[in-house]
C-alpha cells in the first residue's frame, strides 16, 4: 500500500493563496506609509515624514488618546463582566432565567452594529445622560464583554472539574476553591479576552458613532472622516501604528494562552 | 449533596452582576427603539414627541397610547427606497457568504490537514487579520483599488488593459471587501470542526475504492456540516446590517439597510424612522439570530 502525504498539493495552494490574499492589503498600506512622496501613488523612497506630520495633528492625537482611555475601561469592565458571566454559565448548573441570560450574551457577538448603536444611544437620551466617554465606554463594555465570556467560557468547559472537586473534598469552600484552583487555570483565557476586548473597542467605528457626543471622537471616527475624503499619507501612517499596536496585543495573547496548559485549547475567540 | 451542586451556588451569584448589565444596556434599549419608532418625527432636540410620560398620570398614558402611530413602518413598506434597501442587504448577505464558503472551505480544510505544529501557526496567521481594525482593512483596499492604485497599475503593466479600470464605487469592490473582512469568521468554525474529524473515516472510504471527490462529497462534508452552519451564520447576520464597507466600497445608487438607517438618524435626523428601520431588521435577522444562539450554546455548554 502507498503511504499518502495528507497534505496535497491542492491544500497547499489554497492555504497560501488564502494567507497571501488577507496580508498582501496590510504589508502594501505599511509600506506605503513610509512613502516619501505626497502623491499616495508615487513612490518617492522611504521616509517618516507623515508620522512627524501625524504628530503635530492636534486633532487626530486627541481621538486617539479619547480611544486608549475607552478602550483600557471598557475592556477592563467589560473582562470582569464577562469572566463572572462565563462562571456562572458554565460552573452555575441550571438557575431561573438562564436561557434569556446566554442569549443575551450571545446575540451581540452577531447583532448588527448600527442595531446596538442605535438602540444604547435612544436609552441614554432618554436618561438624560451626557454624551462622550463613558457612554461609549459603556457601549463598548456591553458588546465586549459577550466575546470575554465566550473566549472564558470555553476554557472552563475544558478545564478538568475534578480539580476543584478535590480542592472542595480536602476542605476548601467553593469560593476559595475557585480563587486557588479555577481562577490561575483560567487566567490566560481572561488575559486574552480581555486584549480581545481591548482591540475590539479600538477598533468600533459605528457604535462609537451614535453614543459619543459633539466634542469626543474616538480614532476610528476621525479616521473615517478622513477616509470619505479621500486616501491621504497621513492616514497611511495612523493605520501602521493603530496595527502595530494591536500586533504587540496579540503577541502578549498568544503568549498568555501558551502559558496556558498545552491541551490544544485554541485561543479562537468564537 | 455532590460537590458540583455546593460549587454552583456561589457560582449562580456571579450572573447578578453581567446580567443586570445585559438587561440594562442590552435589553431595556430595545424597548426604547420599539417606542420612538413608533411616535412622530418633530424638529426637537431629541427629534421625537415623546410617547410616554409616566408622571404624567393615567389620562396623559392612555393619550399617549392613542397617539401611537405606525405612521413609520407604513412609510417603510410604502417607499421603494426601503424595500429596495431591505431585498438588496439580504441578496448582497446570501451572495457574499456563499463565496465565502467556497473560498473559507479550502482554506480551513489545508488548515486542518497541516501537522499538529503548523496548525497553531496557521490558526494565528487566520485570527491576525480578525484582531486587525475593520477601518482599516477597508481603508487598504481603496488604497489599491483607486484609479491610479497598485492594482491599475499592475494590470496595465501586465497589459491585461489598455485603460485603468474603475474598481471603487463599485459592488465589485464591495463585495472583496467584505469577504476580505469576513473570511476569518468563516474559516475559524469550519476549522475547528474539520480540524475534530477523524481522518480514519477519510482513509476508510478511499480503501474502500472511493475517488476523492466521492470522499469528500459523502464523508468530509457532511462531517463538517455544524461548521459550515456556524460559519454561514457568523458572516450572514452581521453582513446584513453592514455599513462602513458598502458605504465605503460601493456605489451611493443602490444603498443597504445599514446605510439607510445610518443615513436618517445621522443625515436626516429622523430617529423614528431610523428605529422603525432597526425593528425590521431584527425582524429580518431573528431566525437566523435564534439559529446561531442556539448553534453557540451547543457548542459551549454540552461537552
Amino acid at each position: 500500500m502507498r503511504k499518502k502525504t495528507r497534505l496535497s498539493r491542492f491544500n497547499v495552494a489554497s492555504l497560501a493563496l488564502g494567507l497571501a490574499f488577507l496580508y498582501l492589503p496590510i504589508v502594501i498600506l505599511v509600506i506605503y506609509s513610509f512613502n516619501a512622496s505626497r502623491l499616495v501613488t508615487v513612490w518617492g523612497g522611504w521616509s517618516l515624514r507623515w508620522y512627524v506630520e501625524l504628530f503635530n495633528d492636534r486633532a487626530m492625537i486627541e481621538a486617539a488618546w479619547m480611544s486608549l482611555r475607552v478602550a483600557v475601561a471598557s475592556a477592563s469592565i467589560a473582562t470582569v463582566l464577562g469572566t463572572l458571566a462565563a462562571v456562572a454559565l458554565s460552573r452555575g448548573e441550571r438557575f431561573r432565567g438562564r436561557t434569556l441570560f446566554s442569549g443575551m450574551l450571545y446575540a451581540p457577538l452577531v447583532m448588527p452594529e448600527v442595531i446596538t448603536g442605535l438602540s444604547l444611544l435612544l436609552l441614554f437620551v432618554a436618561l438624560n445622560a451626557e454624551r462622550g466617554f463613558w457612554t461609549v465606554t459603556i457601549a463598548h463594555t456591553t458588546l465586549t464583554m459577550c466575546f470575554v465570556a465566550v473566549v472564558v467560557q470555553s476554557r472552563l468547559g475544558s478545564l478538568d472539574r475534578s480539580l476543584e472537586e478535590a480542592a472542595m473534598d480536602l476542605g476548601c469552600n467553593p469560593v476559595s476553591a475557585f480563587l486557588s484552583v479555577t481562577l490561575p487555570l483560567i487566567a490566560p483565557a481572561i488575559v486574552a479576552g480581555w486584549m480581545l476586548a481591548f482591540t475590539l473597542s479600538l477598533d468600533d467605528l459605528v457604535i462609537a458613532s451614535f453614543t459619543t457626543g459633539p466634542g469626543s471622537a474616538t480614532l476610528p471616527i476621525r479616521i473615517y472622516s478622513e477616509v470619505r475624503l479621500g486616501v491621504k499619507p497621513e492616514i497611511n501612517a495612523i493605520c501602521t501604528l493603530v496595527i502595530g499596536l494591536i500586533a504587540i496585543v496579540i503577541v502578549i495573547a498568544s503568549l498568555a494562552s501558551k502559558l496556558s496548559s498545552s491541551q490544544g485549547e485554541s485561543a479562537a475567540p468564537l | 449533596m455532590s460537590t458540583r451542586r455546593i460549587f454552583a451556588r456561589p457560582a449562580r451569584f456571579a450572573a447578578i452582576a453581567p446580567y443586570v448589565w445585559m438587561v440594562l444596556f442590552f435589553l431595556v434599549p430595545f424597548a426604547f427603539v420599539l417606542k420612538i419608532s413608533l411616535s412622530q418625527t418633530a424638529i426637537a432636540q431629541p427629534p421625537y414627541e415623546p410617547v410616554f410620560d409616566l408622571t404624567a398620570g393615567w389620562n396623559a398614558i392612555r393619550t399617549a397610547f392613542g397617539a401611537l402611530s405606525v405612521d413609520n413602518f407604513r412609510l417603510l413598506v410604502s417607499d421603494d427606497l426601503y424595500i429596495f434597501a431591505y431585498v438588496r442587504s439580504v441578496t448582497v448577505a446570501v451572495t457574499a457568504t456563499a463565496i465565502l464558503l467556497l473560498i473559507g472551505y479550502p482554506i480551513a480544510y489545508g488548515m486542518a490537514r497541516l501537522p499538529k505544529r503548523w496548525q497553531a501557526v496557521a490558526m494565528v496567521l487566520v485570527i491576525v487579520p480578525f484582531w486587525t481594525s475593520f477601518l482599516i482593512r477597508i481603508y487598504a483596499w481603496i488604497n489599491i483599488l483607486q484609479h491610479d492604485g497598485l492594482l491599475n497599475k499592475v494590470l496595465l503593466a501586465l497589459h491585461l488593459v489598455s485603460a485603468p479600470v474603475v474598481w471603487l464605487s463599485t459592488d465589485t469592490a464591495m463585495y472583496l471587501g467584505i469577504v476580505y473582512s469576513y473570511l476569518p469568521f468563516m474559516i475559524l468554525p469550519l476549522y475547528a470542526t474539520l480540524a475534530k474529524m477523524e481522518p480514519a473515516l477519510e482513509e476508510a472510504a478511499s480503501d474502500l475504492g472511493a475517488p476523492p471527490w466521492q470522499v469528500f462529497w459523502l464523508v468530509t462534508f457532511p462531517l463538517s456540516l455544524p461548521g459550515v452552519g456556524a460559519g454561514v451564520l457568523l458572516c450572514f447576520i452581521p453582513i446584513v446590517g453592514e455599513f462602513v464597507i458598502p458605504d465605503l466600497l460601493a456605489g451611493s445608487n443602490a444603498l443597504m439597510i445599514g446605510q439607510t438607517l445610518w443615513l436618517e438618524f445621522f443625515t436626516n435626523k429622523d430617529w423614528p424612522v431610523a428605529s422603525a428601520a432597526a425593528i425590521v431588521l431584527l425582524v429580518v435577522l431573528l431566525v437566523p439570530l435564534l439559529l446561531y444562539e442556539r448553534l453557540q450554546r451547543r457548542q459551549l455548554e454540552q461537552r
